[in-house]
């Protein structure tokens, strides 16, 4: 027995990193999983193939989560594949890094369009089914640069702080309705993006968590089960701070 | 077959729950039925559903009465 046995989770970018592990860490409280994508369809299909290994059922959907018809479509998809939509993660972001002065204005709209606007496009889009079910739970990803900001990232943690603002909107839009929103915001976690810095950057992050280690994609996942039991029945409106204590 | 005037206030007797005999041509959602915001979107999602059609949000936002639902459905169902 799981804790969302016979649940429907749509995850947004849930091919690799911190996506993947809440698809699975999901399935393994028993829920269905559509596993959304915009690049990489491959590792889609393997976590889809790792989701049934599991024992539930998943599907990929390709689309960005920047775009309103992609977005409508892998609702409308999740639906027709499952019958409900009890939870949303929004997960998916991208990155465009330059500092403030060299910062391209389209580097400004990618971050923003996927990372805020996303968030905002299928959080809309669940909302209809969810009132229908007087249930829901949306969780949203966002990142302790959107609560401490980091230098060279002012499109990113414009948009992860301004996920944290549409999460507390939402919540109060929708508690009436049975439908909890939080957000969770991971501190530096090991996934390919920090895999790829060198040594002394690295040393660098460690020296600002005072539980000394990197995070694991799974610790950000099991929040987000959290999040979406009914262990968390009484919390909306809130934002996790994952982070080994960086921020407090 | 029902008329559309039944059809919808069967839906708001439902949605908002209310009295059948309160649902007038007159009455405003918000004003008369008791409807906040949230409950009036829930309702013109409902009434989509109810007539199979679309409602866009810039003519929702024009149905405030009983009477504007029922034209507004009339018009479309020509």
């Amino acid at each position: 027995m799981g804790k969302l046995d016979g649940k429907t989770a749509v995850v947004t970018g849930a091919s690799r990193g911190i996506g993947r592990a809440i698809a699975l860490e999901l399935a393994r409280e028993g829920a269905n999983v559509v596993v959304n994508y915009s690049g990489s369809e491959g590792k889609a299909l393997e976590v889809v193939e790792e989701i049934k290994t599991i024992g539930t059922n998943a599907i990929a959907v390709q689309g960005n989560v920047g775009d309103a018809d992609a977005v409508q479509n892998l609702m409308s998809a999740a639906i027709e594949q499952f019958g409900s939509i009890d939870i949303l993660v929004n997960n998916a972001g991208i990155t465009r890094d330059n500092l403030l002065m060299r910062m391209k204005e389209e580097e400004w709209d990618d971050v923003i369009n996927t990372n805020l606007k996303g968030v905002f496009l299928c959080t809309k889009a669940v909302t209809r089914q969810m009132m229908k079910q007087r249930a829901g739970r949306i969780i949203n990803i966002s990142s302790i640069v959107g609560t401490i900001g980091n230098a060279g990232q002012a499109n990113y943690v414009a948009a992860k702080a301004g996920v944290i603002g549409l999460t507390k909107t939402t919540a109060r839009e929708l508690a009436s309705r049975n439908i909890l929103v939080n957000a969770i915001a991971p501190g530096f976690i090991t996934t390919e993006m920090t895999d790829a810095l060198p040594e002394d950057v690295k040393g660098a992050m460690l020296a600002q968590i005072p539980l000394g280690t990197l995070g694991q994609p799974e610790h950000i996942a099991k929040a987000v089960v959290f999040l979406s039991s009914d262990d968390s029945s009484y919390m909306t409106g809130q934002t996790l701070h994952i982070d080994g204590g960086m921020y407090m | 077959m029902a008329t559309v005037l039944e059809r919808v206030t069967k839906v708001v007797v439902d949605r908002l729950g209310v009295d059948e005999s309160e649902v007038k041509v007159e009455a405003s959602f918000r004003e008369d039925l008791g409807a906040d915001s949230l409950d009036v979107v829930e309702l013109v999602m409902e009434l989509e559903d109810e007539f199979d059609m679309e409602i866009s949000d810039e003519d929702a936002e024009k149905i405030g009465t009983v009477g504007d639902a029922i034209s507004y459905i009339e018009s479309k169902l020509g």
